[in-house]
């Protein structure tokens, strides 16, 4: 599998599995010299991810605060920061809703589509990740490049009154690219795993179709597919370089909640950057609480379908 | 009769639709780059190339992509290393907070780096008395860096160390082996497939890197200008041939690092 994230999705299942056993070096049978340095190097650990993740975190919110919390409120309401993060909202919207869709419908394919044969399905397969090299301001340059006014289809497009590079539908592109693997790549190694006799024995009562689909394979893909919009809404919500290029970062029309930030830096004003960057910051955090929980759903499905699969054996 | 016929319109009209959304989506962008970048012919892309500012930009984001990646190989190797052999307080914290630098949006990850190392900082007025410039220098940019690709090689060790065998562990100790021999021969093979595939991910990611990078880099053309700022320059200069000639040198890169990512783990999966 060509998946960058699949190392990541696996690790959870063994991790569960062992703190589930219980902790396997009981701190009491550590010999004291391998103690005292065990001790050291937990604290090790504790200074870089304090120095790399938390400091970083509190420095930013003590800046959010840094004139009061009259300044951090009037930064978040200023017109400008407003449109900014309806914009943000309407793209997420709808990126999430659009890659949820045809992110399961990829999966589907993939695992499934044996019209697709093998040789074809291993080219989807290795397509899939491209964006995960792509970098988002190439990302974002690419559909400038396909879609700009300078470009045949841009012409057209704007011929027939639809603007797409710096306007909204060119936004949207760009995150639909970048986001593209996410939903793809939680559902696929579900959908491996729940196997397809339950879909089959479905099937021979019918053909495969929605209520197939709604019956049997929806629940056992759910938390997958929870998890794959999550993630999806984290990177649509943060995606800045191919929004930056694409969107022209036009005050009041263009702008999003990144690209704001990105230009109260530039024009040197850090405590109004802070403050956006903040609320952006803890809807962060708030999806990675939601991640861990549909992690830990997810897991303990893909658990029992592993028992079950032993116990049919 | 009819309802079947309905149903394989249907069918292949989903399929057509399906295949059209990748090929759109992702093939045509990704061709048409390459396309571009060729478009003044083969002299006019060695001449982009052989533009000082461009291959400076890609050597620097290459050099510093490779300090970055070093780093995190050592701090991620210690830190997946202790979350999996110690039970400690806050154990389960640390843990979910390794994914932080993926959830928050780069720009974030740039502004925090800017405010906790800028010259206004604690940190960073110790290093302006020592005479140390840190941000506008390629000391930030580094640190974004590992900011940003933080949680690849620590959730690649992961499952390996979930996995290994302590018996060898113990094995070795037993034989008499020395605690830093036991970890460089027994210890490190068992971490280092996904100590080299967690490297190369975080060294594509380095490269590509622009929302963090963008904002503490100070950009100076030949000095901090790393390719994908370079890039974002000339788009907005109006030299889509350039951008497209360092866009194109960026993208293949990558793609031969995923490529021998899918092929490490392949063969791992074989064995």
């Amino acid at each position: 599998m060509t998946d960058p994230f699949s190392t990541i999705s696996s690790y959870n299942d063994a991790s569960r599995y062992a703190s589930a056993r219980g902790s396997r070096t009981p701190p009491g049978s550590v010999p004291g010299a391998r103690q005292k340095q065990s001790i050291i190097l937990i604290v090790l650990t504790y200074l870089i991810f304090f120095a790399l993740l938390i400091a970083p975190l509190l420095q930013m919110i003590a800046g959010a605060f840094e004139h009061g919390l009259h300044s951090f409120i009037s930064a978040l309401t200023r017109p400008a920061a407003i449109h900014a993060m309806a914009m943000t909202g309407a793209v997420v919207v709808i990126v999430t809703a659009i890659n949820t869709i045809f992110g399961i419908l990829t999966a589907l394919v993939l695992v499934r589509g044996e019209w697709l044969g093998t040789k074809l399905r291993h080219v989807l397969n290795s397509l899939i990740d491209l964006p995960f090299a792509v970098s988002p301001i190439i990302g974002g340059f690419m559909i400038v490049l396909l879609l700009g006014p300078n470009t045949i289809m841009g012409a057209m497009f704007a011929w027939a009154g639809i603007d797409i590079v710096y306007a909204f539908p060119g936004m949207v592109l760009a995150t639909l690219f970048v986001t593209f693997p996410l939903m793809v790549r939680e559902v696929v190694p579900v959908l491996q795993e729940i196997g397809t006799q339950q879909e089959e024995a479905a099937s021979m009562l019918g053909s495969y179709d929605w209520t197939t689909f709604w019956r049997v394979t929806w629940p056992s893909i759910r938390w997958g597919v929870l998890y794959g919009v999550v993630l999806t809404i984290a990177r649509s919500l943060g995606e800045f370089g191919a929004v930056l290029v694409v969107s022209g970062n036009i005050m009041n029309k263009t702008q999003t909640a990144t690209t704001l930030v990105y230009q109260d830096v530039e024009n040197f004003n850090i405590a109004a950057a802070s403050s956006v960057a903040l609320v952006l910051a803890l809807i962060s955090v708030v999806l990675l609480l939601v991640m861990e929980w549909a992690k830990k759903h997810k897991e303990h499905k893909a658990h029992q379908a592993h028992n079950g699969q032993k116990g049919v054996h | 009769m009819n309802v079947v016929l309905r149903h394989k319109g249907a069918l292949w009209g989903f399929r057509t639709t399906l295949l059209l959304y990748v090929f759109l989506l992702i093939v045509l962008p990704i061709g048409g780059i390459y396309v571009q970048s060729f478009a003044g012919g083969w002299a006019h892309f060695t001449e982009s190339l052989a533009e000082p500012l461009a291959w400076q930009s890609v050597a620097l984001t290459f050099r510093l992509a490779l300090i970055a990646t070093a780093i995190n190989v050592a701090l991620g190797t210690m830190s997946a290393w202790v979350l999996h052999r110690y039970r400690f307080f806050g154990r389960a914290w640390l843990n979910s907070l390794v994914d932080l630098p993926f959830a928050l949006p780069t720009a974030v990850g740039g502004l925090m780096i800017l405010l906790l190392l800028g010259p206004g900082s604690i940190t960073g007025g110790l290093a302006e008395m020592l005479g140390i410039r840190i941000v506008f220098a390629e000391p930030a940019i580094v640190a974004a860096m590992v900011f940003v690709t933080f949680p690849f090689v620590i959730r690649a060790v992961q499952p390996l160390l979930e996995e290994a065998d302590r018996a060898e562990e113990e094995a070795s100790y037993t034989l008499g082996a020395s605690r830093v021999r036991t970890f460089m021969q027994v210890l490190l093979p068992q971490m280092r497939p996904g100590i080299i595939s967690g490297a190369m991910l975080a060294f594509s990611r380095a490269m590509a890197e622009f929302g963090a990078v963008v904002l503490v880099a100070g950009n100076i053309p030949g000095k901090t200008l790393i390719a994908s700022v370079y890039i974002f320059g000339e788009i907005e200069s109006d030299n889509p041939q350039g951008a497209a000639v360092v866009s194109v040198m960026l993208l293949s890169m990558s793609f031969v690092v995923l490529w021998f990512v899918s092929v490490l783990q392949a063969r791992r999966s074989q064995l």
